[in-house]
Protein backbone atom coordinates (compact mmCIF):
# COMPACT_ATOMS: atom_id res chain seq x y z
CA UNK A 1 0.00 0.00 0.00
CA UNK A 2 1.42 3.29 -1.30
CA UNK A 3 0.83 6.39 0.84
CA UNK A 4 -0.79 7.95 -1.75
CA UNK A 5 -3.38 6.48 -4.17
CA UNK A 6 -5.66 7.72 -6.50
CA UNK A 7 -8.33 6.24 -8.49
CA UNK A 8 -9.99 8.06 -11.63
CA UNK A 9 -12.59 6.80 -13.99
CA UNK A 10 -12.22 7.66 -17.82
CA UNK A 11 -15.10 8.41 -19.61
CA UNK A 12 -15.39 7.16 -23.36
CA UNK A 13 -17.98 8.91 -24.24
CA UNK A 14 -16.48 12.38 -23.93
CA UNK A 15 -13.38 13.35 -25.82
CA UNK A 16 -13.01 16.73 -24.49
CA UNK A 17 -12.63 15.34 -21.19
CA UNK A 18 -9.48 12.88 -21.90
CA UNK A 19 -6.70 14.71 -20.33
CA UNK A 20 -8.28 15.71 -16.85
CA UNK A 21 -6.71 12.59 -15.05
CA UNK A 22 -3.40 13.42 -16.20
CA UNK A 23 -4.08 16.82 -15.27
CA UNK A 24 -4.56 16.14 -12.03
CA UNK A 25 -1.73 13.89 -11.21
CA UNK A 26 0.48 16.07 -12.49
CA UNK A 27 -1.02 19.23 -9.91
CA UNK A 28 -0.11 16.84 -6.99
CA UNK A 29 3.14 15.34 -7.96
CA UNK A 30 4.08 19.25 -8.19
CA UNK A 31 2.28 19.79 -4.90
CA UNK A 32 4.51 16.70 -3.69
CA UNK A 33 7.74 18.47 -5.38
CA UNK A 34 8.83 15.67 -7.06
CA UNK A 35 10.96 16.47 -10.02
CA UNK A 36 10.31 17.90 -13.30
CA UNK A 37 11.70 15.34 -15.31
CA UNK A 38 9.54 12.32 -13.20
CA UNK A 39 6.69 14.74 -13.78
CA UNK A 40 6.89 15.12 -17.32
CA UNK A 41 7.35 11.28 -17.65
CA UNK A 42 4.74 10.29 -15.63
CA UNK A 43 1.91 13.03 -17.03
CA UNK A 44 3.16 12.01 -20.98
CA UNK A 45 2.75 8.17 -20.30
CA UNK A 46 -0.68 8.55 -18.63
CA UNK A 47 -2.02 11.46 -20.80
CA UNK A 48 -1.61 8.91 -23.71
CA UNK A 49 -3.16 5.98 -21.96
CA UNK A 50 -6.02 8.28 -21.07
CA UNK A 51 -5.91 9.06 -24.64
CA UNK A 52 -5.95 5.43 -25.88
CA UNK A 53 -8.57 4.63 -23.50
CA UNK A 54 -11.14 7.20 -25.11
CA UNK A 55 -10.10 6.61 -28.75
CA UNK A 56 -10.47 2.36 -28.55
CA UNK A 57 -12.01 1.36 -25.67
CA UNK A 58 -14.88 3.77 -24.31
CA UNK A 59 -13.43 4.59 -21.07
CA UNK A 60 -11.72 2.82 -18.35
CA UNK A 61 -10.26 3.42 -15.09
CA UNK A 62 -7.05 4.56 -14.01
CA UNK A 63 -5.38 3.51 -10.65
CA UNK A 64 -2.04 5.49 -9.65
CA UNK A 65 -0.01 4.47 -6.72
CA UNK A 66 2.04 7.38 -5.41
CA UNK A 67 5.59 6.33 -3.24
CA UNK A 68 9.26 8.75 -3.00
CA UNK A 69 10.71 5.96 -5.29
CA UNK A 70 8.34 5.22 -7.67
CA UNK A 71 5.24 5.87 -9.39
CA UNK A 72 3.19 3.41 -10.56
CA UNK A 73 -0.15 3.77 -12.78
CA UNK A 74 -2.48 0.61 -13.46
CA UNK A 75 -4.69 1.45 -17.10
CA UNK A 76 -7.39 -0.55 -16.98
CA UNK A 77 -10.26 -1.15 -20.06
CA UNK A 78 -13.08 -3.22 -20.98
CA UNK A 79 -12.59 -2.32 -25.46
CA UNK A 80 -11.70 -4.73 -27.94
CA UNK A 81 -8.37 -6.07 -26.86
CA UNK A 82 -4.77 -5.51 -28.93
CA UNK A 83 -4.81 -8.23 -31.26
CA UNK A 84 -1.01 -7.32 -32.22
CA UNK A 85 0.73 -5.98 -29.09
CA UNK A 86 4.07 -6.11 -31.15
CA UNK A 87 2.98 -4.07 -34.48
CA UNK A 88 1.05 -1.80 -32.18
CA UNK A 89 4.03 -0.75 -30.32
CA UNK A 90 5.38 0.04 -33.42
CA UNK A 91 5.94 3.85 -34.58
CA UNK A 92 3.45 4.94 -36.53
CA UNK A 93 1.31 2.21 -36.57
CA UNK A 94 -2.34 3.45 -35.96
CA UNK A 95 -6.08 2.11 -36.04
CA UNK A 96 -7.57 5.52 -35.15
CA UNK A 97 -10.25 6.25 -37.01
CA UNK A 98 -10.44 9.71 -39.04
CA UNK A 99 -12.20 11.47 -37.07
CA UNK A 100 -9.45 11.34 -34.16
CA UNK A 101 -6.91 12.12 -36.56
CA UNK A 102 -8.31 15.17 -37.74
CA UNK A 103 -7.99 16.17 -33.75
CA UNK A 104 -4.11 15.55 -34.22
CA UNK A 105 -4.28 12.30 -32.45
CA UNK A 106 -3.88 8.41 -33.89
CA UNK A 107 -0.42 9.37 -35.04
CA UNK A 108 1.00 6.09 -34.15
CA UNK A 109 2.92 7.52 -31.12
CA UNK A 110 0.69 6.54 -28.18
CA UNK A 111 2.42 3.29 -26.96
CA UNK A 112 5.91 4.01 -28.52
CA UNK A 113 5.63 7.13 -25.93
CA UNK A 114 4.24 5.46 -22.92
CA UNK A 115 7.59 2.93 -23.98
CA UNK A 116 9.91 5.93 -24.06
CA UNK A 117 8.52 7.70 -21.09
CA UNK A 118 8.40 4.94 -18.43
CA UNK A 119 10.85 2.60 -16.60
CA UNK A 120 8.97 -0.71 -17.17
CA UNK A 121 5.90 -0.97 -19.13
CA UNK A 122 3.18 -4.21 -19.20
CA UNK A 123 0.52 -5.15 -21.30
CA UNK A 124 -2.13 -7.65 -20.76
CA UNK A 125 -4.65 -8.13 -23.33
CA UNK A 126 -7.27 -10.15 -24.55
CA UNK A 127 -9.65 -9.58 -27.60
CA UNK A 128 -12.85 -9.20 -26.63
CA UNK A 129 -12.14 -8.65 -22.83
CA UNK A 130 -10.08 -5.89 -22.65
CA UNK A 131 -6.65 -4.55 -22.14
CA UNK A 132 -5.16 -3.59 -19.00
CA UNK A 133 -1.71 -1.77 -18.78
CA UNK A 134 0.83 -1.67 -16.25
CA UNK A 135 3.64 1.07 -15.90
CA UNK A 136 6.20 2.22 -13.75
CA UNK A 137 8.10 5.41 -13.25
CA UNK A 138 11.01 5.23 -11.28
CA UNK A 139 12.44 8.44 -9.52
CA UNK B 1 14.95 30.03 -4.75
CA UNK B 2 14.06 33.21 -4.35
CA UNK B 3 13.58 34.84 -1.01
CA UNK B 4 13.04 38.49 -0.98
CA UNK B 5 9.76 40.52 0.19
CA UNK B 6 7.87 40.99 -2.23
CA UNK B 7 6.40 43.83 -3.97
CA UNK B 8 2.92 44.55 -5.57
CA UNK B 9 1.41 47.15 -7.23
CA UNK B 10 -2.13 45.75 -6.44
CA UNK B 11 -3.42 47.36 -3.45
CA UNK B 12 -7.18 46.67 -1.34
CA UNK B 13 -9.23 49.43 -0.15
CA UNK B 14 -10.26 47.72 3.18
CA UNK B 15 -13.14 50.23 3.62
CA UNK B 16 -14.54 49.10 0.09
CA UNK B 17 -13.75 45.58 0.50
CA UNK B 18 -17.25 43.36 1.08
CA UNK B 19 -15.81 40.15 2.14
CA UNK B 20 -17.41 38.99 -1.16
CA UNK B 21 -15.85 35.91 -2.85
CA UNK B 22 -14.99 37.31 -6.99
CA UNK B 23 -11.33 38.09 -6.11
CA UNK B 24 -10.72 34.82 -4.90
CA UNK B 25 -12.21 32.65 -7.36
CA UNK B 26 -10.94 34.67 -9.80
CA UNK B 27 -7.36 34.95 -8.76
CA UNK B 28 -5.30 32.33 -11.15
CA UNK B 29 -2.57 31.85 -8.71
CA UNK B 30 -5.06 31.22 -5.91
CA UNK B 31 -3.70 33.81 -4.06
CA UNK B 32 -6.20 35.54 -2.04
CA UNK B 33 -8.06 34.36 1.09
CA UNK B 34 -10.60 36.20 3.01
CA UNK B 35 -9.99 36.57 6.27
CA UNK B 36 -12.38 38.32 8.66
CA UNK B 37 -14.51 39.94 6.08
CA UNK B 38 -11.55 41.30 3.98
CA UNK B 39 -9.52 39.99 1.00
CA UNK B 40 -5.94 39.04 1.79
CA UNK B 41 -2.88 38.76 -0.65
CA UNK B 42 -0.46 35.98 -0.27
CA UNK B 43 2.41 38.01 -1.40
CA UNK B 44 4.38 35.26 -2.84
CA UNK B 45 2.07 34.32 -4.97
CA UNK B 46 0.65 37.17 -6.39
CA UNK B 47 1.54 37.73 -9.86
CA UNK B 48 0.29 41.35 -9.88
CA UNK B 49 -1.60 40.30 -13.06
CA UNK B 50 -4.72 42.62 -12.10
CA UNK B 51 -7.77 40.53 -12.75
CA UNK B 52 -8.62 40.94 -9.14
CA UNK B 53 -8.96 44.79 -10.20
CA UNK B 54 -11.00 43.69 -12.91
CA UNK B 55 -13.49 41.53 -11.59
CA UNK B 56 -14.64 43.55 -7.79
CA UNK B 57 -17.62 44.87 -8.00
CA UNK B 58 -17.21 47.12 -5.44
CA UNK B 59 -13.47 48.70 -6.60
CA UNK B 60 -11.65 47.94 -3.62
CA UNK B 61 -8.54 46.51 -5.44
CA UNK B 62 -6.57 48.95 -7.28
CA UNK B 63 -3.52 49.93 -8.82
CA UNK B 64 -0.83 51.40 -7.04
CA UNK B 65 -1.48 55.35 -8.32
CA UNK B 66 1.74 57.51 -8.04
CA UNK B 67 1.63 61.74 -7.59
CA UNK B 68 1.53 63.28 -11.21
CA UNK B 69 3.94 65.64 -9.07
CA UNK B 70 6.91 63.18 -9.10
CA UNK B 71 7.94 64.20 -12.61
CA UNK B 72 9.06 67.60 -10.68
CA UNK B 73 11.92 65.63 -8.62
CA UNK B 74 13.60 65.46 -11.85
CA UNK B 75 15.35 68.29 -14.44
CA UNK B 76 14.48 67.01 -17.46
CA UNK B 77 11.41 64.35 -17.97
CA UNK B 78 10.31 62.30 -20.67
CA UNK B 79 7.14 60.35 -21.49
CA UNK B 80 7.05 57.12 -22.30
CA UNK B 81 4.02 55.78 -23.56
CA UNK B 82 2.57 52.23 -24.13
CA UNK B 83 1.57 51.68 -27.91
CA UNK B 84 -1.62 50.43 -26.49
CA UNK B 85 -2.48 54.26 -25.35
CA UNK B 86 -2.69 54.97 -29.10
CA UNK B 87 -5.85 52.63 -28.90
CA UNK B 88 -7.60 54.50 -26.18
CA UNK B 89 -8.66 57.63 -28.40
CA UNK B 90 -11.57 57.86 -31.08
CA UNK B 91 -11.03 59.25 -34.19
CA UNK B 92 -7.51 59.70 -33.93
CA UNK B 93 -5.47 59.79 -37.62
CA UNK B 94 -1.80 60.91 -35.81
CA UNK B 95 -0.15 59.33 -33.37
CA UNK B 96 1.74 63.18 -32.50
CA UNK B 97 -1.68 64.40 -31.40
CA UNK B 98 -0.89 62.30 -28.72
CA UNK B 99 2.93 62.49 -28.13
CA UNK B 100 2.69 66.22 -28.61
CA UNK B 101 0.34 66.85 -25.79
CA UNK B 102 2.39 65.06 -23.22
CA UNK B 103 5.31 68.17 -24.41
CA UNK B 104 2.03 70.33 -22.79
CA UNK B 105 1.68 68.08 -19.73
CA UNK B 106 5.16 69.25 -18.38
CA UNK B 107 7.32 66.75 -20.13
CA UNK B 108 10.41 67.83 -21.64
CA UNK B 109 10.47 64.98 -24.48
CA UNK B 110 8.50 61.61 -25.62
CA UNK B 111 9.95 58.16 -26.03
CA UNK B 112 7.59 55.59 -27.73
CA UNK B 113 7.61 52.16 -26.09
CA UNK B 114 7.24 51.04 -29.52
CA UNK B 115 10.78 51.78 -30.34
CA UNK B 116 11.98 49.94 -27.88
CA UNK B 117 9.58 47.08 -29.19
CA UNK B 118 10.98 47.08 -32.92
CA UNK B 119 15.11 46.82 -31.14
CA UNK B 120 13.09 44.00 -29.15
CA UNK B 121 11.73 42.11 -32.05
CA UNK B 122 15.21 42.84 -33.91
CA UNK B 123 17.06 40.80 -31.24
CA UNK B 124 14.56 38.08 -30.98
CA UNK B 125 15.25 37.55 -34.33
CA UNK B 126 18.74 36.99 -34.34
CA UNK B 127 18.16 35.35 -30.55
CA UNK B 128 16.24 32.60 -32.53
CA UNK B 129 19.41 32.02 -34.90
CA UNK B 130 21.59 30.82 -32.00
CA UNK B 131 22.45 27.46 -31.95
CA UNK B 132 22.00 26.90 -27.66
CA UNK B 133 18.41 28.62 -28.00
CA UNK B 134 15.95 26.24 -25.69
CA UNK B 135 12.96 25.98 -28.55
CA UNK B 136 10.16 27.08 -28.38
CA UNK B 137 11.01 30.36 -27.14
CA UNK B 138 8.32 32.19 -24.74
CA UNK B 139 7.92 35.76 -24.92
CA UNK B 140 9.10 37.52 -21.63
CA UNK B 141 7.86 40.91 -22.71
CA UNK B 142 4.24 40.34 -20.03
CA UNK B 143 5.62 40.85 -16.39
CA UNK B 144 2.53 38.88 -14.93
CA UNK B 145 3.64 35.40 -17.63
CA UNK B 146 7.27 35.67 -16.11
CA UNK B 147 6.07 35.74 -12.85
CA UNK B 148 3.20 33.29 -13.71
CA UNK B 149 6.09 30.96 -15.19
CA UNK B 150 8.61 31.15 -11.76
CA UNK B 151 6.01 30.39 -9.66
CA UNK B 152 3.72 28.03 -11.57
CA UNK B 153 5.84 26.39 -14.35
CA UNK B 154 9.46 26.61 -13.02
CA UNK B 155 10.46 23.80 -15.63
CA UNK B 156 9.79 26.08 -18.50
CA UNK B 157 12.06 28.57 -17.47
CA UNK B 158 14.97 27.96 -19.92
CA UNK B 159 12.54 28.78 -22.51
CA UNK B 160 12.14 32.20 -21.52
CA UNK B 161 13.51 34.71 -23.60
CA UNK B 162 15.67 36.24 -21.46
CA UNK B 163 15.95 39.95 -23.06
CA UNK B 164 14.72 43.48 -21.45
CA UNK B 165 10.87 44.30 -22.38
CA UNK B 166 10.35 46.98 -24.88
CA UNK B 167 9.70 48.93 -21.85
CA UNK B 168 13.22 48.67 -20.65
CA UNK B 169 14.99 49.49 -23.70
CA UNK B 170 13.08 52.37 -24.59
CA UNK B 171 13.65 53.90 -21.22
CA UNK B 172 17.72 52.82 -21.36
CA UNK B 173 17.58 54.59 -24.86
CA UNK B 174 15.66 57.70 -23.80
CA UNK B 175 17.74 58.34 -20.70
CA UNK B 176 20.68 58.04 -23.22
CA UNK B 177 19.30 60.35 -25.73
CA UNK B 178 18.63 62.55 -23.02
CA UNK B 179 21.91 62.89 -21.30
CA UNK B 180 23.71 63.50 -25.06
CA UNK B 181 21.37 66.08 -25.63
CA UNK B 182 20.91 68.19 -22.71
CA UNK B 183 24.48 67.66 -20.99
CA UNK B 184 22.63 66.33 -17.79
CA UNK B 185 23.62 63.11 -15.71
CA UNK B 186 21.72 60.25 -15.19
CA UNK B 187 19.77 60.82 -12.23
CA UNK B 188 18.34 64.14 -13.25
CA UNK B 189 16.30 62.48 -16.16
CA UNK B 190 13.19 61.15 -15.18
CA UNK B 191 11.55 58.40 -17.16
CA UNK B 192 7.94 57.73 -17.13
CA UNK B 193 6.31 54.97 -18.31
CA UNK B 194 2.71 55.33 -18.90
CA UNK B 195 1.08 51.51 -18.44
CA UNK B 196 -1.43 49.72 -19.33
CA UNK B 197 -1.23 47.38 -16.80
CA UNK B 198 -0.57 46.22 -12.92
CA UNK B 199 2.04 43.89 -13.87
CA UNK B 200 4.15 46.28 -15.15
CA UNK B 201 4.60 48.90 -12.28
CA UNK B 202 5.51 45.50 -10.08
CA UNK B 203 8.32 45.09 -13.08
CA UNK B 204 9.52 48.67 -12.31
CA UNK B 205 9.05 48.69 -8.41
CA UNK B 206 10.70 45.30 -8.13
CA UNK B 207 11.99 43.80 -11.61
CA UNK B 208 13.49 39.80 -11.03
CA UNK B 209 16.09 40.09 -13.61
CA UNK B 210 17.94 43.21 -13.64
CA UNK B 211 19.10 44.92 -10.27
CA UNK B 212 17.23 48.13 -11.25
CA UNK B 213 14.59 49.29 -14.01
CA UNK B 214 15.59 52.37 -16.05
CA UNK B 215 12.49 53.59 -15.81
CA UNK B 216 11.70 56.50 -12.92
CA UNK B 217 7.96 56.59 -12.63
CA UNK B 218 5.42 55.16 -13.86
CA UNK B 219 1.70 56.37 -14.63
CA UNK B 220 -1.35 54.28 -15.48
CA UNK B 221 -3.14 55.23 -18.75
CA UNK B 222 -6.75 55.30 -17.06
CA UNK B 223 -5.11 58.10 -14.42
CA UNK B 224 -3.51 59.99 -17.21
CA UNK B 225 -6.00 59.74 -20.19
CA UNK B 226 -8.68 62.95 -18.81
CA UNK B 227 -5.42 65.19 -18.68
CA UNK B 228 -3.80 64.27 -21.93
CA UNK B 229 -7.50 64.26 -23.51
CA UNK B 230 -7.92 67.74 -22.18
CA UNK B 231 -4.25 68.85 -23.87
CA UNK B 232 -4.99 67.06 -27.37
CA UNK B 233 -8.49 68.93 -27.53
CA UNK B 234 -6.34 72.50 -27.50
CA UNK B 235 -3.69 71.48 -30.03
CA UNK B 236 -3.60 73.61 -32.76
CA UNK B 237 -0.50 71.92 -34.49
CA UNK B 238 1.64 68.93 -33.42
CA UNK B 239 5.46 68.08 -33.43
CA UNK B 240 6.78 65.08 -35.18
CA UNK B 241 7.73 63.00 -32.26
CA UNK B 242 6.61 59.76 -33.71
CA UNK B 243 9.03 57.02 -34.52
CA UNK B 244 7.95 53.90 -34.81
CA UNK B 245 6.45 51.78 -37.79
CA UNK B 246 4.04 49.43 -37.96
CA UNK B 247 5.92 46.34 -36.06
CA UNK B 248 6.55 48.44 -33.27
CA UNK B 249 2.83 49.88 -32.49
CA UNK B 250 1.39 46.54 -33.28
CA UNK B 251 3.30 45.19 -30.23
CA UNK B 252 -0.38 46.54 -28.27
CA UNK B 253 -2.58 43.62 -29.47
CA UNK B 254 -1.62 39.96 -28.78
CA UNK B 255 0.16 38.40 -32.07
CA UNK B 256 2.01 41.54 -32.99
CA UNK B 257 5.37 40.67 -31.02
CA UNK B 258 4.91 36.51 -33.16
CA UNK B 259 4.24 38.57 -36.34
CA UNK B 260 7.67 40.74 -35.79
CA UNK B 261 9.64 37.59 -35.85
CA UNK B 262 8.83 36.85 -39.63
CA UNK B 263 8.45 33.39 -38.74
CA UNK B 264 5.60 30.92 -38.95
CA UNK B 265 5.86 28.28 -36.08
CA UNK B 266 4.61 30.78 -33.46
CA UNK B 267 1.56 30.76 -31.20
CA UNK B 268 -0.13 34.00 -29.51
CA UNK B 269 -2.07 33.24 -26.75
CA UNK B 270 -4.27 36.29 -24.28
CA UNK B 271 -6.47 36.28 -21.28
CA UNK B 272 -4.60 34.40 -18.18
CA UNK B 273 -6.88 30.58 -18.79
CA UNK B 274 -5.58 30.35 -22.18
CA UNK B 275 -1.56 31.55 -21.18
CA UNK B 276 -2.36 28.75 -18.58
CA UNK B 277 -3.57 25.92 -20.63
CA UNK B 278 -0.79 26.62 -23.04
CA UNK B 279 1.95 26.50 -20.41
CA UNK B 280 0.61 23.32 -19.65
CA UNK B 281 0.66 21.28 -22.71
CA UNK B 282 4.22 23.24 -23.69
CA UNK B 283 5.27 20.93 -20.20
CA UNK B 284 3.68 18.30 -21.55
CA UNK B 285 5.66 18.53 -24.24
CA UNK B 286 2.74 18.53 -26.69
CA UNK B 287 3.72 22.11 -28.44
CA UNK B 288 7.73 21.45 -28.93
CA UNK B 289 6.58 22.07 -33.15
CA UNK B 290 6.72 25.24 -32.64
CA UNK B 291 9.81 28.35 -33.00
CA UNK B 292 8.00 31.08 -30.81
CA UNK B 293 5.46 31.70 -27.70
CA UNK B 294 3.90 34.92 -27.05
CA UNK B 295 1.54 35.22 -24.22
CA UNK B 296 -0.11 37.36 -22.72
CA UNK B 297 -2.08 37.73 -19.35
CA UNK B 298 -5.30 39.80 -20.78
CA UNK B 299 -7.76 39.32 -22.96
CA UNK B 300 -6.45 41.19 -26.57
CA UNK B 301 -2.90 42.07 -25.28
CA UNK B 302 -2.28 44.50 -23.27
CA UNK B 303 -4.76 46.71 -24.95
CA UNK B 304 -6.87 44.53 -22.29
CA UNK B 305 -4.68 45.53 -19.37
CA UNK B 306 -6.41 46.24 -16.51
CA UNK B 307 -5.76 49.84 -16.44
CA UNK B 308 -7.07 51.10 -19.87
CA UNK B 309 -9.89 52.92 -20.88
CA UNK B 310 -10.80 51.92 -23.89
CA UNK B 311 -12.43 47.99 -24.39
CA UNK B 312 -9.50 45.74 -25.76
CA UNK B 313 -11.28 44.90 -29.32
CA UNK B 314 -11.74 48.21 -29.91
CA UNK B 315 -8.16 49.19 -29.10
CA UNK B 316 -7.16 46.84 -31.42
CA UNK B 317 -9.27 47.79 -34.29
CA UNK B 318 -8.00 51.65 -33.78
CA UNK B 319 -4.29 50.83 -34.05
CA UNK B 320 -5.23 48.47 -36.90
CA UNK B 321 -6.21 51.87 -38.62
CA UNK B 322 -3.40 53.73 -37.14
CA UNK B 323 -0.90 51.16 -38.28
CA UNK B 324 -2.06 50.96 -41.94
CA UNK B 325 -0.34 54.97 -42.92
CA UNK B 326 2.94 54.07 -40.87
CA UNK B 327 5.98 52.02 -42.29
CA UNK B 328 6.75 48.50 -41.35
CA UNK B 329 9.66 49.40 -38.98
CA UNK B 330 11.85 52.33 -37.91
CA UNK B 331 14.49 51.49 -35.62
CA UNK B 332 17.50 49.03 -35.94
CA UNK B 333 19.73 47.89 -34.09
CA UNK B 334 23.55 48.86 -34.24
CA UNK B 335 25.01 45.96 -35.54
CA UNK B 336 24.38 42.14 -36.29
CA UNK B 337 24.63 41.43 -32.40
CA UNK B 338 21.72 41.59 -29.41
CA UNK B 339 23.95 44.36 -27.36
CA UNK B 340 24.72 43.32 -23.79
CA UNK B 341 22.50 46.44 -22.48
CA UNK B 342 19.26 44.30 -24.08
CA UNK B 343 20.04 41.49 -22.53
CA UNK B 344 19.06 40.30 -18.19
CA UNK B 345 21.57 40.90 -15.30
CA UNK B 346 20.63 37.72 -13.48
CA UNK B 347 18.56 34.71 -14.71
CA UNK B 348 15.03 34.13 -13.79
CA UNK B 349 14.64 32.31 -10.53
CA UNK B 350 11.56 29.94 -9.27
CA UNK B 351 10.06 30.14 -6.36
CA UNK B 352 8.15 27.04 -5.29
CA UNK B 353 5.12 28.06 -3.88
CA UNK B 354 3.34 24.82 -4.96
CA UNK B 355 5.38 22.26 -2.39
CA UNK B 356 3.68 21.05 0.03
CA UNK B 357 6.62 20.54 1.97
CA UNK B 358 10.61 20.14 1.46
CA UNK B 359 10.51 16.59 2.79
CA UNK B 360 8.98 14.50 0.07
CA UNK B 361 7.80 11.97 3.00
CA UNK B 362 6.06 15.01 4.43
CA UNK B 363 4.89 16.08 1.27
CA UNK B 364 3.31 12.56 0.88
CA UNK B 365 1.97 12.72 4.16
CA UNK B 366 0.34 15.85 3.92
CA UNK B 367 -1.26 15.25 1.01
CA UNK B 368 -2.93 11.82 2.27
CA UNK B 369 -4.22 14.05 4.56
CA UNK B 370 -5.39 16.61 2.29
CA UNK B 371 -7.15 14.45 0.08
CA UNK B 372 -8.63 12.87 2.88
CA UNK B 373 -10.31 16.29 4.39
CA UNK B 374 -11.50 16.59 0.57
CA UNK B 375 -13.41 13.80 0.82
CA UNK B 376 -15.51 15.10 3.52
CA UNK B 377 -15.94 18.73 2.05
CA UNK B 378 -19.12 18.91 -0.17
CA UNK B 379 -17.09 19.71 -3.25
CA UNK B 380 -18.80 22.80 -3.72
CA UNK B 381 -15.94 25.34 -4.17
CA UNK B 382 -18.63 28.03 -2.48
CA UNK B 383 -15.74 30.39 -1.16
CA UNK B 384 -17.72 30.87 1.77
CA UNK B 385 -14.82 29.59 4.02
CA UNK B 386 -12.50 32.43 2.36
CA UNK B 387 -10.36 29.83 0.24
CA UNK B 388 -11.06 29.53 -3.86
CA UNK B 389 -12.12 25.62 -3.77
CA UNK B 390 -12.56 22.99 -1.24
CA UNK B 391 -9.60 21.90 -2.67
CA UNK B 392 -7.99 25.35 -1.59
CA UNK B 393 -9.20 24.98 2.25
CA UNK B 394 -7.70 21.25 2.46
CA UNK B 395 -4.72 22.62 1.35
CA UNK B 396 -4.86 25.72 3.94
CA UNK B 397 -5.61 23.14 6.45
CA UNK B 398 -3.20 20.62 6.05
CA UNK B 399 -0.45 24.01 6.03
CA UNK B 400 -2.13 24.99 9.23
CA UNK B 401 -3.61 27.97 7.68
CA UNK B 402 -7.03 26.80 8.07
CA UNK B 403 -9.98 24.75 9.94
CA UNK B 404 -12.65 22.64 8.77
CA UNK B 405 -14.83 24.21 10.72
CA UNK B 406 -14.38 27.13 8.16
CA UNK B 407 -16.79 24.98 5.97
CA UNK B 408 -20.16 26.02 6.94
CA UNK B 409 -21.66 23.00 5.61
CA UNK B 410 -19.19 20.46 7.49
CA UNK B 411 -20.06 22.55 10.62
CA UNK B 412 -23.62 22.24 10.15
CA UNK B 413 -23.59 18.78 9.33
CA UNK B 414 -22.23 17.86 12.29
CA UNK B 415 -24.41 19.96 14.31
CA UNK B 416 -26.89 18.36 16.16
CA UNK B 417 -28.57 21.63 16.73
CA UNK B 418 -29.87 22.09 12.98
CA UNK B 419 -30.70 25.70 13.79
CA UNK B 420 -26.85 26.50 14.84
CA UNK B 421 -25.53 28.91 12.14
CA UNK B 422 -22.05 28.39 12.48
CA UNK B 423 -19.60 31.67 11.28
CA UNK B 424 -17.56 31.21 8.96
CA UNK B 425 -14.24 31.73 8.73
CA UNK B 426 -13.56 35.20 7.29
CA UNK B 427 -15.69 36.36 10.08
CA UNK B 428 -15.23 34.83 13.09
CA UNK B 429 -12.77 37.03 15.18
CA UNK B 430 -11.08 35.30 17.94
CA UNK B 431 -8.79 33.13 15.59
CA UNK B 432 -8.55 35.13 12.59
CA UNK B 433 -6.99 37.99 14.47
CA UNK B 434 -3.89 35.14 15.44
CA UNK B 435 -3.89 34.48 11.74
CA UNK B 436 -3.33 37.96 11.09
CA UNK B 437 -0.35 38.80 12.67
CA UNK B 438 1.11 35.54 11.30
CA UNK B 439 -0.12 36.54 7.68
CA UNK B 440 3.31 37.44 6.47
CA UNK B 441 4.08 33.25 7.20
CA UNK B 442 0.83 32.03 4.84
Amino acid sequence: MSLIELHYEVPGDDFTRAGEASGDVKRQLKQLGFEPATIRNVVIALYEGEINMVIHAGGGEIDVSIDPDRIRMVLRDHGPGIPDVALAMQEGFSTAPDNVRALGFGAGMGLPNIKKYTNDMQIETEIGVGTTMYLRVDV
Amino acid sequence: MATTEFFHSVRLDEEKCKGCINCIKRCPTGAIRVRRGKAYIISERCIDCGECIRICPNHAKYAEKYSFNEILDYKYRIALPAPTLYGQFNNLDDVDYVLTAFLRLGFDDVFEVSVGAELVSEATRLYMKQKETVRPVISSACPAVVRLIRVRFPNLIPNVLDLNAPMEEAARLARERAMEKTGLPAEDIGVFFITPCTAKITAIKQPICNEKSHVSGVFGIKDIYPVLLGQMDKLTATVPLKHSGLMGVGWASSGGESAALLKERYLAADGIENVIQVLEELENEKLNDLDFIELNACAGGCVGGPLTVENPYVAKARLQRLRKYLPVSCNHLPSDEIPDEMRWEKPLESVNIMKLDEDLRKAMQKMQKMNEIEKVLPGLDCGTCGAPSCRDLAEDIVRGKGAIEDCVFFTRDKSDNRDFIPIPAPFRKSDTEIRLKEKDKI
